[in-house]
């Protein structure tokens, strides 16, 4: 309705009219952001081997800040675990979800009386369609499920998109183990610089990390990307492919996975560093590392060999 | 539209009592869940008057009855027919007398339908024996072996012993047309399962019945939602908080199991902190992580 319209209308009306097209809610009064509707499609820049294939090794807890209680869960932690029925189908939650291979849909829903934004609902992760609401509404109570998106609220700060999820359902920060508690947090940041989308993650664990884990993921904004949803009704059905035991949990006891020095044998990293913790996190553990026995890496010996054969004609 | 935005908002009616959080939440179907710091209870209730009327999955802890009437007569101004109690445990049965009183027939002549309250046998085992300081108002009207199966509110429902788990006397009720379980406090979000020795709990039995209630659950896809679970204690749960719970007591008890085989003492076990990885979670100063142990260890080395 345009000040056309009021022209021909009795006044009183036409002023209705205009205050309450003017009278906008109060969440939508904090601020302007962007509107990050779209396609977007991911760039693997920041830990590619980890976030698609073939992912993070076990033993590999680097720049994780976990403590002592995290890493004997992973330590404990057996990759069969996958095969138990009750696991096959669980997706990645949402601490990591947004990491993993996605090449997103945002889109928003509207308030069809103002056309207020009520929420962007992202898509294209394992989760599934995840909604950020944007109406100030508040997090559910502390007896509502947890989810394996969580609970998103979103506000703008300046032209970065706010959010904060709560209520998600435990899962892994890195899939080799590392977990992370129900009682985990996410706090989000979305800048847009151009045609690219960052996402800045703080994960923020009570029982499983000693400092707030931050990590980045980017995307490129693509209008010709053809979406096609991951997740969704049926899109996983659990099958027995091996027969096991009734009511088998895979894991290894204290002390006796073997495979933990794989990691550091492999990639040349000290097993020290390779324990992780939040020290591992920061520029200066350089210092420390350097005061380390390196070992040799064995993945290198594996390419050089690789390529020496390449050139010799060698069949490989 | 809007509404269908707050429609998660107005299903969950928070209120507040005294200084005891609770929450009345519809879960799904006919069934709802009064959730409070001090313990759960599920409320079924039909959508014909006259005909139907409310059941109640335990009575709730005796500090919140009061909140936990008015809940129920918000919900239906039907009577209260069922009670089923998923244990013996004093917080889950708290309200049972003062419903059972209520409902009694008064001069000879039944002027509203009595109350069955129905329990696994041992819990009257255990409610009548000399020193339980339980009163006889209080106790089940009709008790089970194994099972127990009948229809209400157009639904219908199982009760399933699940025999030896935090005690001898523990039951899980299925609403088969809601796709809900009450699981009592064999599932807790907010601890360690209380096993009870002295009471027949064993950590066998815990992990069976969780295991079963694996069995009786099917998530809606991506193993979220379909069948609700609602704990003894804590929040609203699926399938997958189950497993994750089943997964980490089957963890804690094969670790036990090991040092058991090797011939550790208990003291050695204790050392070994063998919950550690899961204490910051469920260790409470009423039940921590080395009493866990303990009676964990004491149970295997009964078997």
């Amino acid at each position: 309705m345009g000040q056309a319209a009021c022209a021909v209308r009795p006044l009183l009306t036409c002023l209705l009219a205009m205050a309450a097209l003017t009278s906008v809610p109060a969440f939508a009064q904090r601020g302007m952001g962007f509107n990050p509707s779209g396609m977007w499609t991911a760039m693997y820049h920041e830990d590619e081997l980890e976030r698609t294939d073939p992912g993070a090794p076990v033993g590999d807890y680097l720049g994780i800040p976990i403590n002592d209680e995290e890493r004997l869960r992973a330590d404990t932690w057996d990759g069969d675990l996958v095969s138990v029925l009750q696991h096959q189908c669980i997706p990645h939650s949402a601490p990591y979800a947004m990491r993993g291979p996605s090449g997103l849909k945002i889109s928003t829903v509207n308030d069809p009386g103002s056309g207020r934004i009520v929420a962007f609902i992202i898509d294209g992760t394992y989760t599934g369609p995840r909604s950020i609401w944007m109406d100030g509404r508040a997090h559910p109570s502390q007896f509502a499920p947890h989810t394996w998106s969580g609970f998103s609220t979103g506000d703008w700060e300046g032209d970065t998109l706010h959010i904060e999820t709560t209520h998600i359902k435990a899962g892994y920060l890195r899939r080799n183990g590392i977990a992370f508690s129900d009682q985990a947090t996410l706090t989000e940041f979305f800048d847009l610089h151009d045609k690219y989308l960052t996402l800045t993650t703080i994960t923020q664990d009570p029982i499983y990390l000693t400092e707030p884990l931050v990590r980045t993921e980017s995307w490129v904004w693509n209008p010709y990307q053809v979406f096609s949803p991951i997740a969704g009704y049926g899109s996983c059905l659990p099958v027995p492919e091996i027969p096991r035991p009734y009511g088998w949990v895979p894991h290894h006891l204290p002390g006796t996975n073997s495979v933990l020095q794989e990691f550091s044998q492999e990639y040349g990293v000290p097993f020290e560093a390779s324990r992780g913790g939040a020290e591992t996190m920061y520029p200066e553990y350089r210092k420390k590392l350097k005061q380390m026995v390196i070992p040799h890496a064995k993945v290198f010996e594996v390419q050089f060999e690789q390529e020496h054969q390449r050139k010799a004609g060698t069949p490989q | 539209m809007r509404a269908a935005f707050l429609f998660t908002a107005l299903t969950a009616s928070l209120v507040s009592a005294q200084e005891i959080p609770f929450e009345v939440r519809h879960v799904q179907g006919n069934v709802y869940m009064f959730a409070s710091t001090l313990g759960n209870i599920a409320i079924q209730v039909g959508k014909d008057p006259g005909h139907d009327g409310v059941l109640l999955v335990d009575t709730g802890p005796a500090q919140l009855r009061n909140a936990i009437l008015a809940e129920i007569r918000k919900l239906s101004e039907e009577p209260v027919r069922f009670i089923i109690a998923t244990s013996g445990d004093a917080d889950h049965n708290g309200s049972n007398e003062v419903l059972l009183k209520q409902a009694a027939p008064t001069r000879g002549i039944q002027t509203q339908p009595e109350i069955a309250l129905f329990a696994q046998d041992n819990v009257l085992q255990r409610f009548t024996r000399n020193g339980s300081g339980i009163p006889s108002g209080a106790w089940p009207t009709l008790t089970f072996l194994d099972e127990k199966s009948f229809a209400f509110n157009g639904e219908a429902i199982q009760i399933i012993a699940e025999k030896n788990a935090h005690t001898d006397g523990d039951s899980i009720v299925l609403f088969r047309g809601s796709n809900v379980i009450a699981a009592g406090d064999i599932f807790l979000t907010t601890g360690y399962p209380a096993i009870d020795l002295q009471r027949g709990g064993s950590i066998q039995g815990e992990i069976k019945a969780l295991n079963h209630i694996l069995d009786l659950t099917v998530p809606r896809s991506m193993q979220e939602g379909g069948t609700m679970v609602i704990p003894g204690h804590g929040r609203l749960c699926d399938e997958a908080d189950v497993t994750d719970y089943r997964d980490m007591l089957t963890i804690i008890r094969d670790r036990v199991q090991d040092m058991l085989n090797r011939g550790k003492t208990l003291d050695e076990a204790r050392a070994a902190r063998l919950s550690r990885d899961y204490d910051r979670r469920y260790s409470t100063s009423a039940w921590t992580g080395d009493m866990f142990v303990e009676a964990v260890y004491g149970s295997l080395k009964a078997k």
